[in-house]
């Protein structure tokens, strides 16, 4: 299996470190009631299709990546910097 | 005040050779990280560019004479052998002249040597003189910079020296072996 690193190019997946879905990255602001971070920490969808991880080019460049694979082909449709993602709104944010 | 003896990272280590192919330690030299503030990174490349350098895309280097800029990772390079002065106030610069130890990989095997530890295509047309690479040497984080056709840098943590200089010395005794074996 190899991932594309945005600024490394493909490289193998020994060099990769897997960390968990992408909801990860979307923390709930502070003071978000508790069913936003009972969802941020506990109920992940299981989808046959399309899902979006967390990967850190540990052996590498030592950056973030969200990978956009399929869970039915294995197929890696898309990878990019976690800092190039378009920060969503928080969830559950006063305001 | 006891006189403390200076000892290279590779002391009592380097040099070795085997089958053609040298491992030996680099000079010392003094090795600065250089991590642009946010939004300099062209303060930091016109900085560089009077030094004779420039701020390196990646798996990019640039030398001038003894100077050298190897990229490193996300918005960092590490600038070897020269004064960071003038990247005063443009960039975070943390000195890691200690930090590292610095290897130099040579001869017409080394390319087949590095075949051994690094799961990179290292031929010329996919990995060309100038080239640097943040990649794994077997388990160790290493800057793998190809210096010359038949030249590699490798750059590894210091407290990693042994391991590095062990793994290469047997991958490099593999291949002498099988050579004197046809």
């Amino acid at each position: 299996m190899r991932i594309n690193c945005p600024l490394c190019g493909t490289r193998d997946r020994r060099e990769f470190t897997y960390y968990g879905d992408a909801v990860y990255a979307d923390r709930p602001a502070d003071g978000a009631p508790i069913e936003a971070w009972d969802d941020y920490l506990h109920l992940r969808d299981n989808p046959a299709g399309e899902t979006r991880d967390l990967w850190y080019h540990e052996m590498g460049c030592s950056s973030w990546i969200e990978v956009t694979r399929n869970t039915v082909t294995h197929e890696i449709s898309a990878t990019r910097l976690l800092t190039d993602r378009k920060a969503p709104a928080k969830k559950g944010k006063k305001t | 005040m006891p006189s403390l003896i200076a000892k290279s990272a590779c002391d009592g280590l380097l040099p070795l050779s085997e089958g053609g192919v040298t491992l030996s330690e680099a000079a010392p030299a003094r090795v600065t990280s250089v991590a642009p503030f946010a939004g300099q990174e062209k303060a930091t490349d016109a900085a560089l560019k009077t030094m004779g350098l420039g701020w390196p895309k990646p798996g990019q280097s640039f030398t001038k004479d003894e100077a050298q800029i190897l990229w490193t990772g996300r918005g960092q390079a590490f600038l070897i052998s020269a004064s960071p002065a003038e990247l005063d106030g443009v960039a975070a610069l943390s000195d890691q002249s200690d930090g590292w130890a610095r290897i130099r990989l040579e001869g017409a095997g080394a390319e087949a040597v590095l075949a051994r530890l690094v799961p990179l295509d290292l031929r010329t047309a996919a990995f060309p003189t100038g080239s640097v690479a943040r990649t794994g040497l077997n388990h160790m984080m290493m800057v793998l910079h190809r210096a010359g056709a038949e030249t590699f840098d490798i750059m590894v943590f210091r407290s990693m020296t042994a391991s590095a200089v062990h793994e290469l010395h047997h991958a490099m005794k593999a291949l002498a072996a099988r050579a004197a074996a046809l």
